[in-house]
C-alpha cells in the first residue's frame, strides 16, 4: 500500500496535525514502508479467529454512585493556558451565522 | 562505606539498623547527581529540597523503629508518572510547564511505603522510543558508554540506577521500555503482569499494553519496589483486584525442577553473535541449577512486530486527542479554534506525530478492517501460542534485545530499524504475560547483555526467583560502571 501527498494530508487533518511540506514528504514514504512492512500478515487466514481487544477480558466495572470530593478549582485550572471565571477560555466555536 | 555502591536491599537494612540515614543515603545521591549528571543527564527534574525533607521525616519515624517497607529508601520516577506539584512532561514540549495536581497511584503507594523521591527521569516523548533520543529534552547517555544510548523509553531511569543516581525506579513498559534499557545498562528491570499495578496518574500511550515496571541494580532491589507498588486500585477498572503474594518471599533461589522453555523464534539471523552466546550460557546455567531446559516454538513471533506498530499506534492516536491546548500544556492560537489545536499539536515530536499519523489512518474509514481489525486477530494468535506454551513450561528465556547498547544517533533516520529493537520484548505486552531482563554478561566492548523471563500472567513470583537464582550463582549484577568517584 502506497499512500499519496493527499492521503497525509487527509491523514493530518483528521488527527488536527500540522504538518511542514518537509513533514509530510517524509511521512509519507515512511508511512507508506511501515504499513508495506504490517502487510505480512495477510499471509494468515484469519477466518474464526476472533479479535483481541483487551489485554486481560474484565466484565463492566462499577463502582458504587457516591459522591467523592473533587479537587480543588485552582489546582484544577492551575494548568490551563487562558481562563476566566473559573472557565477555560477558548476562541469560537461556532459562527454567528450558524443555525446551531 | 560508600553509601552509593550499597544495593536498595542493603541500604534498606543499614537504615533499619541505624548504620546510616536517610539523610546521608539522599546527600549521597545527590551529590552524586551533580558529579556525573551533567554528563548523564539522566534527571529532568531534580526535586533535592522536598528529597532531603523526605529524608529527615524518614529518618525521625527510622529511629523509633518503623520499619515500613522503603522507609528512607531514595528512588527515582519516569517522567510519565504524574507527581502532584512536581513537573510532568511525558519527555514532550506539549506538556512543558505541567504541574498535574494529584500524585499517580503508583507515586501515592511509593510515597505510602516511605520511599525518598529524587526527582523525574527522562525518556522518550510520550514513552515512543527505545533510546531516550526521542525526548523533546535531550539523549541520556549510558553509563557503560557515554557515546551510546541507555535503551528506552525509560532509559532515563535505567541509567540513573545503573550509575548510582537512584537505588530504584520506576518506569513505563509498552512494548519493551523497561526490559530493554535495563538489559543496555546492565540491571535489573520488571514488567509485571498487565493490571497488577494501576495506570491512573500514568501518561497514557496505548492503553491495553501500558504497564508501569521497576528497575533495580539486582532482583532483590527491583522485586522491593514492585512490591510497594503492586496492588488493585478502584480508579482503574483495568487493575485487578487479586491478592499480591509476598514476592520478596519468592525469592528463594531454589528452582529445581523449574521447566524453562527456549522459542526457537527468538534465536534468530540478525541477533549479535555475543548477545547469543550469553543468553544460551545464562539458559545452561539456569539447567545446572536444577532447571529442566524444553524447546518450545511461538510460531507466530514473527508476526509480533507488525501487530504491535498497528495497534500501539491506534491506542495512542486515540489517547493523544487529548493534548489540544485547551485545558493544560502550552497553547500556539491560530485563525480559529480547530487551526489552533493543529499548531499546538504541532508541539508534538517526530516520532510522536509518526504514531499518531499511523494510527488515524489504521483506524481511518475504508481502512479500520484491512489493518486494526487483522492485527487484534494476529493478536489472538500470539496470546494462544504464548497460552499453549505455558502448558508445557513454567518460565520462557530469550534474550532481551538482539543486540547491546547501540551509538547514539545510530538508528534515528530508520524507524524501522528502531522498531526492530522491542522484537522479543513487545509480544509479552501484546500476550498479557509478565517479563524481566536480568545481567547475563557482558560483550567484548564491554556493553552488558540482558537475559528475558517470561512468565504467564500473574506468575511474577515465578520469573523473580529464577532471575534471583540466577543472579545468585552469578556475578554480573556486582560490575558498576566507572562513573564519577565509583
Amino acid at each position: 500500500m502506497s499512500l499519496t501527498l493527499a492521503d497525509v494530508e487527509k491523514i493530518a487533518h483528521l488527527a488536527r496535525l500540522e504538518l511542514t511540506e518537509a513533514e509530510k514528504q517524509q511521512y509519507l514514504e515512511q508511512l507508506s514502508a511501515i504499513l508495506h512492512y504490517a502487510e505480512r500478515l495477510n499471509e494468515l487466514d484469519l477466518s474464526g479467529v476472533p479479535p483481541t481487544s483487551h489485554a486481560i477480558a474484565q466484565q463492566n466495572i462499577m463502582r458504587p454512585d457516591v459522591a467523592e470530593p473533587s479537587l480543588p478549582m485552582d489546582d484544577l485550572l492551575f494548568n490551563a493556558p487562558q481562563q476566566k471565571a473559573n472557565q477555560f477560555v477558548v476562541q469560537a466555536v461556532l459562527d454567528d451565522g450558524g443555525s446551531a | 562505606m560508600d553509601i552509593s555502591k550499597l544495593s536498595l536491599v542493603e541500604l534498606r537494612a543499614a537504615l533499619r539498623r541505624g548504620e546510616v540515614s536517610s539523610v546521608a543515603a539522599t546527600q549521597a545521591m545527590l551529590d552524586r547527581i551533580v558529579d556525573v549528571d551533567n554528563d548523564l543527564q539522566s534527571y529532568l527534574t531534580l526535586t533535592d529540597e522536598l528529597a532531603l525533607e523526605q529524608a529527615q521525616a524518614a529518618d525521625a519515624r527510622l529511629a523509633n523503629g518503623d520499619s515500613t517497607p522503603l522507609l528512607g529508601v531514595p528512588v527515582v520516577v519516569k517522567d510519565i508518572i504524574c507527581t502532584e506539584g512536581v513537573p510532568t512532561t511525558a519527555g514532550s514540549k506539549i506538556l512543558e510547564g505541567f504541574v498535574p495536581p494529584y500524585d499517580a497511584f503508583v507515586v501515592q503507594k511509593l510515597k505510602a511505603a516511605g520511599a525518598v523521591i529524587l526527582g523525574k527521569t527522562n525518556t522518550d516523548q510520550f514513552a515512543m522510543g527505545s533510546s531516550t533520543e526521542n525526548s523533546a529534552y535531550f539523549t541520556t547517555r549510558n553509563p557503560w558508554d557515554h557515546e551510546r544510548v541507555p535503551g528506552g523509553s525509560s532509559g532515563g531511569s535505567a541509567a540513573a540506577v545503573a550509575a548510582g543516581l537512584a537505588y530504584g525506579a520506576l518506569g513505563t513498559d509498552t512494548g519493551g521500555s523497561v526490559r530493554q534499557p535495563a538489559s543496555f545498562c546492565g540491571i535489573a528491570g520488571l514488567r509485571p503482569t498487565y493490571g497488577r499495578i494501576s495506570r491512573w496518574g500514568v501518561v497514557a500511550f496505548a492503553s491495553t499494553l501500558d504497564q508501569v515496571g521497576t528497575f533495580g541494580r539486582t532482583v532483590a532491589d527491583t522485586t522491593a519496589v514492585f512490591q510497594a507498588i503492586a496492588g488493585h486500585d478502584p480508579n482503574d477498572s483495568t487493575s485487578l483486584n487479586v491478592p499480591v503474594p509476598d514476592f520478596e518471599a519468592a525469592l528463594t533461589g531454589d528452582i529445581k525442577g523449574l521447566r524453562v522453555g527456549v522459542p526457537q523464534e527468538y534465536f534468530i539471523e540478525g541477533i549479535d553473535a555475543e548477545v547469543e552466546t550469553a543468553v544460551r550460557r545464562a539458559i545452561a546455567k539456569l539447567e545446572e541449577l536444577g532447571a529442566e531446559i524444553v524447546a518450545i516454538s511461538l510460531p507466530h513471533t514473527s508476526y509480533a512486530l507488525p501487530v504491535y506498530y498497528l495497534i500501539a499506534p491506534a491506542e495512542a492516536s486515540a489517547n493523544l486527542a487529548r493534548y489540544d491546548g485547551i485545558r493544560f500544556g502550552p497553547r500556539v492560537t491560530g485563525s480559529d479554534m480547530i487551526d489552533s489545536v493543529k499548531k499546538t499539536r504541532a508541539l508534538f515530536g517526530p516520532e510522536v506525530k509518526r504514531r499518531i499519523m499511523l494510527g488515524t489512518y489504521a483506524l481511518s474509514a475504508g481502512y479500520y478492517d484491512e489493518y486494526y481489525g487483522r492485527a487484534l486477530k494476529v493478536r489472538t494468535l500470539l496470546k494462544q501460542d504464548f497460552l499453549n506454551a505455558f502448558e508445557k513450561v513454567d518460565v520462557i528465556a530469550t534474550p532481551t534485545s538482539p543486540t547491546t547498547a547501540f551509538k547514539i544517533g545510530e538508528n534515528v533516520d530508520d524507524p524501522l530499524a528502531m522498531y526492530l529493537q522491542d522484537i522479543f520484548t513487545l509480544s509479552v505486552n501484546l500476550s498479557a504475560s509478565c517479563g524481566l531482563s536480568v545481567p547475563c554478561g557482558f560483550d567484548s566492548k564491554g556493553l552488558p547483555i540482558g537475559l528475558q523471563l517470561i512468565g504467564n500472567a500473574l506468575q511474577e513470583a515465578t520469573i523473580l526467583n529464577a532471575a534471583f537464582a540466577y543472579e545468585q550463582a552469578t556475578n554480573w549484577h556486582e560490575r558498576l560502571p566507572v562513573i564519577g568517584e565509583r
